[in-house]
């Protein structure tokens, strides 16, 4: 492996935080400029949304299951076992949901758009878009921005709503807790600022997915080798940033609103 | 070596030798990193004329094509495309302007999820306001030129090399472009379809009267396009007769080390005192 210079890195790294700004500002600024590619919004909405469904049920049921044997544990001791719902509640509409949402479609999407692009890119296929007279920002990149961050709501919220079923069949099935009062706690624990924090990050986190995808499949270089690398690091950097962000998104909303 | 261009005074748009002039490369360099691959080039595409590009692997053959259509900017120099400065256009003006250049890549960069109808018709769909019905001719007479009107439905990992190829010529010529730039169309191919594409590049160059860049490594490929025409009647490709060379407009350039050492016909390229250039077309 070829060692380069501290100096040679910063630049480096400075450089690629301005490729990565400009791209996501441009993925922005091409929602009010012509042409716009509905067709292709949809095709990508359908590839991410629908197609994420599966792992999102899965995760989100499990997540919540998990989360209700958990905390039953703790909460038997206290003898507070119907705080159940409240706590699956609050923990999957604020934080997991989202989180693990988040990290499960840029697992799944961020590749696929680095290791889709990048094949683009490294057989010239970018090039000859440009070449036909189709700008690839507004026919790729902006189409996957919209999808993947409109997308991760709605799969956020079906997430959600599965994480607290799966808390009630845990609740009720091993620790006999009765089904109505696991759904009344639930819903009377939540208040407008959790669910209002636990929407608003998905809105954050796709688009982290969708630009920090398209940006390491735009910029892949050398190949196979290459977008293999530009997956990797897809994944990688998109999974760090949705739970940097999410700290800062929570603390920043925690303050705005003088939580509890 | 080739003589250093005219005054850039004199191929402004405005002037009268602008429209004999279709690509004009002024005194153009560019490097990547810190090796420089073209330093200070300059040369000229008249109107109708097809010009072969020649230069070791690594000399910048490509990269002058794609400093053409404006998908790479240069360090230093201007390119005049069709009268326009592409060095100083905005990438929004540049799609405008594409529309009258095709392009064949050298690996035919089709998109490999879209059927060959599809590939083919890229433009005009991507153009907007037309109908399935209505692309469906324009496809079809472009796939009849390449001659592979029966593989509309079929993706390019279906094709061979040689077929991918033709594809890629089938949807840079839809548009009827002014200006064709081929990069090593025949590169990779066996002697028999390097033969039916130089056979296309021909046609091209003497029925439509397009003018072109060719990048190849093939000298014989460009030999036989200075050496024979298209017979339209006969729809083939044939010998010109004997003291009939200088009928097809065909020249050649010669890079190396990042400059041109050549550029003029094939009679000049065959009388060159040049030693580089005799062990080179030897």
């Amino acid at each position: 492996m070829e060692l380069i210079s501290p100096t040679e890195f910063a630049k480096e790294t400075v450089q690629s935080v301005q490729e990565y700004s400009l791209l996501a500002a441009q993925a922005v600024a091409n929602l009010f400029r012509q042409p716009h590619y509905f067709a292709d919004t949809i095709q990508q909405a359908d590839l991410i949304g629908f197609g994420s469904l599966p792992i999102i049920v899965l995760t989100g049921l499990s997540i919540g299951a998990e989360l209700a044997l958990n905390s039953a544990n703790t909460l038997q001791r206290f003898g507070s076992l119907s705080l159940i719902g409240q706590l699956v509640s609050v923990g999957m509409v604020r934080e997991l949901g989202p989180i693990i949402t988040g990290l499960m479609v840029a697992g799944r999407n961020a590749s696929g758009m680095a290791s889709e692009l990048g094949s683009m890119v490294v057989t010239e296929q970018i090039d000859a878009m440009r070449a036909l007279g189709t700008d690839p920002m507004k026919k790729l990149v902006t189409p996957r921005v919209v999808s993947t961050t409109v997308m991760l709501f709605f799969l956020t919220i079906i997430s959600d709503l599965l994480g607290l079923f799966g808390g009630a069949v845990v609740s009720v099935l091993l620790f006999g807790l009765d089904w109505h009062q696991y759904w009344n706690t639930a819903y009377q624990a939540l208040v407008f600022q959790d669910v209002f924090m636990g929407l608003m990050k998905p809105l954050f986190f796709g688009f982290i997915i969708s630009t920090i995808g398209c940006y390491y499949g735009m910029t892949a270089r050398g190949g196979t080798q290459g977008v293999g690398r530009a997956t990797t690091q897809a994944v990688v950097a998109s999974s760090v940033l949705i739970l940097l962000v999410d700290l800062f998104i929570t603390k920043f909303l925690m303050a705005v609103f003088a939580y509890r | 070596m080739a003589a250093p261009p005219t005054a850039i005074e004199q191929r402004a748009p405005s002037q009268p030798d602008a429209a004999a002039n279709v690509v004009v490369f002024d005194n153009v360099s560019i490097a990547f990193g810190d090796k420089p691959v073209l330093d200070g080039i300059s040369f000229r595409l008249t109107k109708g004329e097809t010009k072969a590009i020649f230069g070791v692997a690594g000399s910048g053959k490509s990269t002058i094509l794609k400093l053409a259509l404006g998908l790479l900017k240069p360090d230093g120099g201007h390119i005049y495309v069709l009268g326009d400065d592409v060095t100083e256009m905005r990438e929004d003006d540049l799609f405008e302007l594409r529309r009258k250049v095709g392009i064949v890549f050298q690996e035919s960069a089709l998109f490999d999820s879209l059927t060959v109808r599809e590939n083919v018709a890229f433009r005009l769909l991507e153009e907007g306001n037309v109908s399935e019905d209505e692309i469906e001719k324009p496809v079809r007479e472009a796939l009849s030129f390449v001659e592979l009107e029966n593989t509309v439905d079929k993706f390019p990992s279906e094709l061979s090399g040689g077929m991918r190829r033709r594809v890629a010529i089938a949807r840079a010529i839809i548009t009827h472009p002014e200006i064709l730039l081929y990069d090593s169309p025949t590169g990779g191919l066996d002697p028999v379809t390097s033969t039916t594409i130089i056979q296309l590049i021909v046609k091209q160059r003497d029925v439509y009267k397009t003018s072109s860049l060719l990048v190849t490594h093939r000298l014989q490929d460009a030999f036989i396009m200075a050496t024979h025409y298209f017979d339209r009647k006969a729809n083939e490709m044939r010998p010109l007769p004997p003291g009939g060379r200088s009928e097809v407009p065909m020249a050649f350039l010669i890079l190396r080390d990042g400059k041109v050492i050549f550029d003029g016909d094939v009679h000049e390229l065959a009388q060159s005192k040049d030693e580089y250039i005799k062990e080179y077309i030897s």
